[in-house]
């Protein structure tokens, strides 16, 4: 007989299940050809719900159904995370399905079931369940890539995704069997047991093979090459989930893997992966003329500033990681959503040229994407400063001097192509007017969330780094 | 203290915020924005007022203090306060602001909301940049004036502006990741980041591995101040900066944020390194007195006024740095002086400029000649400035200069023999300019028909003009309070190079005395040859 309480333990993702399948069943009762927008009310009560229950939770720490999930102050931050990204994404959604007239229900319920996944990947402290969680979570994501059914780079890079997604989760199961040979068990727990005894060839093998499948998730260099691709091709909304949701949820199962067992030899696979993430993140970006592949270089950049968290490694640089995964989903979510909301139809104005004088025709919108900019550079009173300040401070208290030193240096190069669409939007006159919309109601709710949550994390970050100091105890406990 | 004492900075520093914020929501009447953007400033100014009025005179150490915790890890402190240095600054920069304000009433016509509201950020920042106790803060503020500063030259700036903004930028944001990674490795060696406490680590050696990594911690600091002065060789973003910027962005450029890097390599430089400090002197002498030279000799060859004008800073600037690291009480005491009064020279300088270019658009020589027909009125206030400027005695420069000179004679005669070819120059090519811009027939037909400076302009420069005078025949007003904070700042110094502290050090009870700055500064030109014993010198007379 399984306790009641197991199933509180997996409250919020049960909530979410349940409106992602109640959308599926009242999306055929619709007529065909409205714009859907009540689905879109219930997703977002849905993830309010799901909100509610992880806050709940709180009050139930522990683990459940035989040590498969586990509730803590660490998964329930990562449950906040990702809800708050779903819930901005589908915000920002309910005007972007309008204006490129996309008719699906499905669309949202992708959205829930992925955010499931997302959920229990950070929950999950069983490597079989965490496998099924990644699967949850891709298969949505590499369905919504191809949501612009009309336009050929969409359902390229839904293809892309796929097949170079399904390859990276092939190396991460491999790695799982592996592992599962060296000490017998797929708790991460029973891992760190059996691992602590004796160390054997197969599970550094074990643990490169995961490190793989999960890099590619997190897009972290050098298995980042589909990420500007796919960005391109991806409806702006869903590369806004993309870019932060499941690559905060796949940075918990990373933490997971390699700290909460207790993991030999990751040190120098983390160490090489940060540096070429960061550095070809930002070098890519330098050159590129489409916002949208700016960010998604950017976005490989950060994965390797958090990468170097990682490498600090200990309870310090754990919460580093865990406090920049949230700060950088804060402020990339918001820039997302207004590329987004600028692309108009078609995703027709997504180059630097068409940002060119926005300031002068949306001053609110290009004020709100500067701070979000400014953000990712990492300047005082966003979250990203506060972030790189822990992510480097922990790397200096680890004593990696060479990492941080390079870490710094590119994020003074990461300065300029930031401070380019910033020049783009202020200082630059418009060649070809794009037009700008007026802020519809939904997109203005989900940019306040992002932006108050950016701007609090870079004002009072106290309370959310304590949170984070917490989860990384209970993760190393 | 009462509830004002503790909080009066803060209101200072975050009034034009506040205002900024407000003025986002104002609908777009622009008449409107202008008349608000002025009372705001106004009011911080009053506000400020506060300090120098209740500033206890020759007490040492911060007034004013607030100091709560802000984040918890790390432990970062909200920790305020200025002294006889930064109290200065600080009015420095709330008297400027009104004025840029008046000046930029008319030359914006475009965008004018963001223009106040990234004014009134910059303002924000840079009151913060001064009164910042906790080396964390004051990263944050340094970095937060970089912002609208850049905003403001790319967006108001006129030609390569564009260029010049992110030069700007990139320039003085890589140069103060060396500053953070100092400040870090600080906070982990120390466990804190309040200047006070580091200060009282550093002096009493409790920090691990000082020795080795002082240099390096030094070198961190000194390269982030050194582009923001700017010194000799990390130079060239200021000249493209002022020249492409408005003037109100100029005016505050070459006002405040210059200012910014001295008070910075004085406050922890020279405040916390002082063994690095002197090992260091020589070269950084070395690059100051370059600067004087070769920031004067640039300038007299500029076909651009403000160009000229720009250099005039770098020259000026110099002169500051060689009173920092004279280490003479006369001469940091001239280098705090040349700080304020340079903001006021130079400031009004660029106010004037872009007078004539409200009215002309452009900034060459060429286009210009006998001013002083057309325009009298507007001729006499440039006089009057441009002497200031050169350093004319009654006026506000001369005694900055004076003091600087003096102090760089204490520490080494041919440091103080090059620098006072400076003013000469500096005299050469204020002059000559002069003399091309007004003097002489109007050669263009343009020029002859330009009208005099109106009422609001007048306004905007008188404050200027009899601050000028009033810096140059009362100098013991700014003095009083400069000067202890000046011996206190050195004594740190001569503890910090000589083991123990001396006897003198404890004579000195907290207000027992307030010498007039110069008179007793008068009496020991030239008692003490070196540096060190001037130092020491100074604090026995100070027993006394």
């Amino acid at each position: 007989m399984i306790p009641a309480v197991d199933y509180i333990r997996i409250l919020p993702e049960l909530v979410v299940s349940l409106f992602g399948v109640i959308i599926m069943l009242v999306d055929p009762i619709l007529p065909d050809n409205s714009p859907k927008r009540p689905l879109g009310v219930l997703a977002v009560i849905g993830v309010l719900l799901g909100l509610a229950a992880t806050y709940y939770q709180t009050g139930y720490y522990g683990s459940a159904f035989s040590d498969m999930v586990s509730v803590d102050t660490f998964s329930v931050f990562f449950h906040f995370v990702v809800l708050l990204t779903a819930l901005v994404v589908i915000l920002t959604s309910f005007e972007y399905l309008a204006i490129q007239k996309l008719r699906a229900g499905e669309y949202y319920g992708l959205i829930l079931f992925g955010t499931v996944g997302m959920m229990l990947m950070s929950s999950a402290v069983e490597l079989v369940l965490i496998f099924i969680a990644l699967e949850i979570s891709s298969i949505s994501t590499y369905i919504l890539a191809g949501f612009r059914r009309r336009a050929a780079e969409s359902a390229e890079s839904s293809l892309k995704y796929f097949l170079l997604g399904s390859f990276a989760t092939a190396f991460f199961l491999y790695g799982v069997a592996l592992i599962f040979g060296a000490t017998g068990t797929t708790n991460v727990y029973g891992i760190a047991q059996a691992l602590h005894s004796q160390k054997s060839l197969l599970a550094y093998l074990a643990m490169a093979l995961m490190f793989v499948g999960l890099g590619f998730k997190v897009a972290s260099a050098p298995f980042h090459v589909w990420t500007p691709d796919v960005y391109e091709g991806s409806p702006a909304p869903i590369v806004a989930l993309m870019s932060t949701g499941p690559k905060a949820a796949a940075f918990a199962v990373l933490l997971r893997v390699l700290f909460a067992t207790g993991a030999p030899g990751w040190f120098w696979l983390v160490w090489v992966s940060a540096v070429l993430s960061m550095t070809i993140g930002n070098i890519g970006a330098l050159v590129q003329q489409n916002v949208k592949r700016l960010l998604a270089y950017s976005s490989i950049a950060h994965a390797g500033y958090l990468l170097v968290a990682f490498a600090a490694a200990r309870q310090i640089g754990i919460s580093a990681a865990i406090f920049y995964a949230a700060s950088y989903a804060a402020m990339n979510v918001g820039a997302f959503a207004i590329v987004s909301h600028f692309g108009s139809s078609g995703e027709k104005y997504v180059t630097l040229d068409d940002y060119a004088g926005l300031g002068r025709r949306s001053p609110v919108l290009a004020a709100i994407l500067t701070i979000f900019l400014l953000s990712l550079i990492g300047i005082p009173i966003t979250g990203g400063f506060f972030a790189k300040f822990y992510v480097f401070s922990a790397a200096l208290q680890a004593n990696l001097v060479g990492l941080t030193i390079i870490g710094v240096m590119n994020s003074a190069i990461a300065a300029y192509y930031y401070l380019r669409v910033i020049v783009y939007m202020y200082m630059r006159d418009a060649r070809v007017e794009a037009p700008v919309a007026r802020i519809p109601a939904g997109l203005g709710v989900a940019l306040a969330i992002s932006l108050i949550a950016t701007i609090y994390l870079g004002v009072l970050p106290g309370r959310i780094l304590d949170y984070a100091m917490t989860g990384a105890q209970d993760l190393l406990k | 203290m009462n509830y004002i004492d503790n909080h009066i900075v803060t209101i200072i520093v975050f009034l034009p915020l506040a205002g900024a914020i407000l003025l986002a929501f104002l609908p777009r009447r622009e008449r409107d924005i202008r008349y608000f953007a002025l009372a705001v400033s106004l009011v911080t100014l009053l506000a400020s007022l506060h300090l120098p009025w209740y500033y206890v005179r020759g007490q040492e150490g911060f007034q004013f203090e607030q100091n709560v915790p802000w984040i918890a890890h790390p432990a970062i402190q909200y920790h305020l306060g200025v002294d006889g240095i930064s109290m200065w600054l600080v009015i420095l920069t709330t008297f400027l602001m009104p004025l840029c304000v008046l000046i930029s009433w008319k030359s914006i016509a475009d965008r004018v909301k963001e223009f106040f509201i990234l004014m009134l950020v910059l303002e924000t920042a840079m009151l913060g940049v001064f009164v910042a106790l906790d080396l964390f803060l004051f990263y944050f503020f340094w970095e937060a004036t970089l912002i609208p500063m850049a905003l403001i030259i790319g967006m108001y700036g006129h030609g390569r502006k564009i260029y010049a903004a992110i030069k700007f930028f990139l320039y003085t944001m890589i140069a103060s990741m060396f500053m953070l990674a100092s400040v870090i490795w600080l906070y982990a060696h120390i466990g804190s980041f309040d200047f006070v406490t580091i200060q009282h680590a550093i002096q009493t050696g409790q920090v691990d591995n000082f020795a080795t990594a002082a240099q390096w911690l030094f070198l961190g600091f000194f390269v982030a101040f050194a582009v923001k002065v700017p010194l000799f060789p990390v130079h060239t973003w200021l000249p493209d900066a002022h020249v492409e910027a408005p003037a109100a962005g100029s005016v505050l450029l070459a006002s405040v944020l210059l200012k910014m890097g001295t008070y910075g390599l004085l406050r922890f430089n020279v405040g916390l390194f002082p063994d690095q400090a002197r090992r260091n002197a020589p070269w950084i002498i070395a690059l100051a007195i370059i600067g004087i030279i070769y920031g004067a000799l640039v300038a007299m060859i500029q076909p651009n006024i403000k160009r000229l004008i720009a250099y005039t800073s770098v020259s000026h600037l110099g002169f500051v740095v060689l009173g920092i690291f004279s280490f003479t009480q006369l001469g940091v005491d001239g280098a705090v002086y040349q700080m304020l009064s340079h903001g006021v020279s130079t400031g009004g300088l660029f106010m004037l400029l872009g007078m004539i270019y409200d009215r002309r658009h452009t900034y060459d020589f060429s286009e210009y000649a006998g001013l002083a027909t057309p325009m009298p009125v507007y001729a006499t206030f440039f006089t009057f400035i441009m002497l200031s400027s050169v350093g004319l005695p009654l006026l506000n420069g001369f005694i900055g200069e004076f003091l600087v000179l003096s102090g760089a004679f204490q520490a080494k005669q041919l440091y103080g023999v090059l620098a006072a070819t400076g003013v000469i120059w500096s005299a050469c090519y204020l002059l000559w300019m002069y003399q091309r811009v007004f003097y002489g027939k109007v050669t263009n037909p343009k020029n002859s028909t330009l009208s005099d400076i109106d009422a609001r302009e007048r306004v905007s420069l008188w404050p200027l003009a009899i601050a000028a005078l009033v810096m140059g025949v009362a100098p013991n007003l700014w003095l009083h309070s400069i000067d202890p904070s000046v011996s206190a700042a050195l004594r740190q110094f001569s503890a910090g190079t000589q083991a123990t502290p001396t006897a003198t050090y404890d004579v000195r009870a907290p207000g027992s005395q307030s010498h007039p700055g110069v008179a007793r500064l008068m009496v020991d030109t030239g008692a003490a040859s070196t540096s060190e014993d001037s130092v020491r010198h100074n604090a026995e007379v100070m027993g006394r």
